[in-house]
């Protein structure tokens, strides 16, 4: 299994040829929430092989329970992963996204989501949706770290099965913090900007 | 139509773990290790002075530069000492590599995706293929299975020489208008051309030369080019190649020489603006001058070195500009700046990709039988 989950990401970074660079922001195994851009299917897998090693095995990325449960082999690698998948479909009450995050995580792992929710179509970042600010509101220990994904999706746009081995580059900028009493909508905005800033970097 | 015999089959164990090189070879190999371990010296040297007799920035790039060719070096050497298909292997990979900083830099759409999957994992491994395959075939049992397909006898030179110029150019613009997207049709359907035909088709005729059987002229006699204490056929060509990356990697070094003692005129400042003419004759003189101090290592005569060396030198500055060029054109520096931590290949091997056609070519149209 372990063998397996370096082999798998190995290949992802060989495939994404990513580059990844820490800007103001170490690599830690304290609990954090990675929030980067979504732009193409790679991206939880790739961003998930760019951590060192041990980071690795104790982050989690979040992932749609209905692209990730459709056939064998992507169950396989969701599972040699350790996704968390969410039914975007059937939200119940008690079982909110962040909800199950959180029981998911415990006091030992971290997270990779994807705000946007689906993938951006067009090259503009879209709205982040709320479930990061919960998050940050339910778990404010958590260090909530953007990420931006450059070029991953010429890897792999959107409705292609086959990959073209370009070269991506990953950012992994400074920690940010829900802090007291800042609206939702504030929030949020301020989240995405924290992305967008490491573009231009 | 052979003049050189093929040889016996090799014997499994023993004496072939690793290729054989001749002599000449080796010679040569020995040069490349002293001149690389003569510049490793300077820099340790210009290292210790003091920043203000020299250019801190200019030592530092050279460093990086000296460290490519001493990975360039390893990576030619243990080819050949691992056999010609080792070698093209390697060069196939190198050139998968440019193509893929190549494209990352141009901008793509999304209806070039299919385009592009097959040029990377399509007509690259193929044209590899194709030169691995060579001449083979040739000596080939017509009954056997070759026979059978129809291809004993043949020379692959015949399809690695057009293979991305025909099927590959015709392949590329048909697939992007299937895929149905019409902006700017031209210029994506070129630009994937461009790349398959710098980085893949031109570097591939490098590996190419392993594979090609030579005369030279002796007494106004065409002789079969061999080195009389070589037995097998395969690597005889090895120090053409090593002839060839060496001189280009010199005609580099002295146009950039040449460009700082002499250079006044700047060919094109706004795409190399420490390029200019001065170098450009400085370069191919001097390059000749060491094509005529390695003829030993080639079926030219001296008078046939020193022209092929300073076409070389012309055709390796050509590279340069039109990489350059491309780069101004995208606005990035140089490539391996282009994503952050990646050594440019595409740097290290712009003169390479433009002069290795050419000298192909122009040695098999006066060498070959």
């Amino acid at each position: 299994m372990n063998l397996t989950r370096s082999a798998l990401a190995l290949l992802a970074k060989l495939f994404s040829g990513a580059t990844v660079r820490w800007l103001d922001c170490q690599p830690d195994t304290c609990q954090r929430v990675y929030f980067a851009n979504h732009t193409s299917h790679l991206d939880a897998l790739v961003l998930w092989s760019s951590l060192p090693k041990e980071i690795r095995d104790l982050t989690r990325p979040v992932a749609a329970r209905d692209y990730w449960e459709r056939g064998a082999v992507r169950r396989y690698i969701a599972r040699l992963f350790n996704v968390i998948l969410i039914d975007r479909k059937k939200i119940k009450v008690h079982e909110s996204p962040p909800d199950v995050m959180i029981r998911e995580i415990g006091h030992k792992y971290s997270l990779i989501v994807f705000p946007e929710g689906a993938r951006n179509v067009e090259d503009e970042m879209g709205e982040f949706k709320s479930g990061l600010y919960y998050l940050g509101k339910k778990r404010p220990d958590l260090e909530l770290v953007p990420v931006y994904i450059d070029n991953l999706n010429r890897v792999l746009p959107r409705g292609e099965i086959l990959p073209v081995p370009l070269l991506s580059c990953i950012t992994i900028g400074p920690p940010i913090w829900l802090e007291a009493g800042e609206p939702k909508a504030e929030f949020l905005r301020r989240a995405r900007e924290a992305v967008l800033r490491l573009k231009e970097i | 139509m052979h003049l050189l015999a093929k040889p016996a089959a090799a014997p499994l164990l023993g004496q072939t773990v690793f290729n054989q090189l001749d002599t000449p070879t080796m010679v040569l190999l020995g040069v490349v290790l002293l001149m690389l371990a003569g510049a490793y010296g300077a820099v340790l040297i210009l290292r210790r002075q003091p920043e203000t007799t020299v250019n801190a920035a200019v030592v530092r790039t050279f460093s990086y530069r000296l460290r490519a060719w001493w990975l360039m070096t390893a990576i030619l050497v243990s080819g050949l000492f691992l056999g010609r298909i080792a070698t093209v292997v390697l060069f196939g990979l190198v050139s998968f590599w440019a193509l893929r900083e190549f494209i990352t830099m141009t901008p793509t759409r999304r209806g070039d995706h299919r385009a592009l999957f097959w040029a990377f994992f399509l007509f690259t491994p193929f044209q590899y293929f194709l030169v691995a395959v060579g001449s083979e075939l040739v000596g080939a049992d017509r009954d056997g299975l070759y026979g059978r397909l129809g291809l004993a006898g043949k020379d692959f030179y015949g399809f690695y020489s057009i293979m991305i110029p025909v099927y590959a150019s015709l392949v590329i613009p048909a697939q992007i208008a299937i895929s149905g997207d019409h902006k700017r049709f031209l210029e994506r359907a070129a630009k994937i051309q461009a790349g398959l035909l710098i980085c893949v088709y031109s570097l591939s005729y490098a590996p190419a030369l392993l594979d090609m059987e030579l005369v030279q002229w002796q007494d106004g006699e065409m002789v079969p080019w061999t080195d009389p204490g070589q037995k097998g056929e395969e690597n005889h060509n090895a120090k053409l190649l090593v002839y060839f990356v060496l001189l280009v990697q010199i005609a580099d070094v002295m146009h950039y020489i040449w460009d700082r003692l002499l250079g006044r005129h700047v060919i094109a400042p706004d795409i190399n603006a420490s390029k200019t003419w001065e170098g450009l004759v400085g370069s191919v003189l001097t390059t000749a001058l060491f094509g005529l101090v390695f003829t030993w290592a080639t079926p030219f005569t001296l008078a046939g070195s020193a022209a092929m060396s300073a076409t070389i030198a012309v055709m390796g500055a050509a590279g340069g500009m039109t990489m350059s060029a491309i780069k101004r054109d995208r606005g990035v520096r140089d490539y391996g700046t282009l994503v952050q931590g990646h050594a440019g290949v595409l740097d290290r091997i712009d003169s390479l990709c433009f002069a290795a056609p050419v000298f192909f070519h122009i040695t098999r149209f006066y060498l070959h039988p």
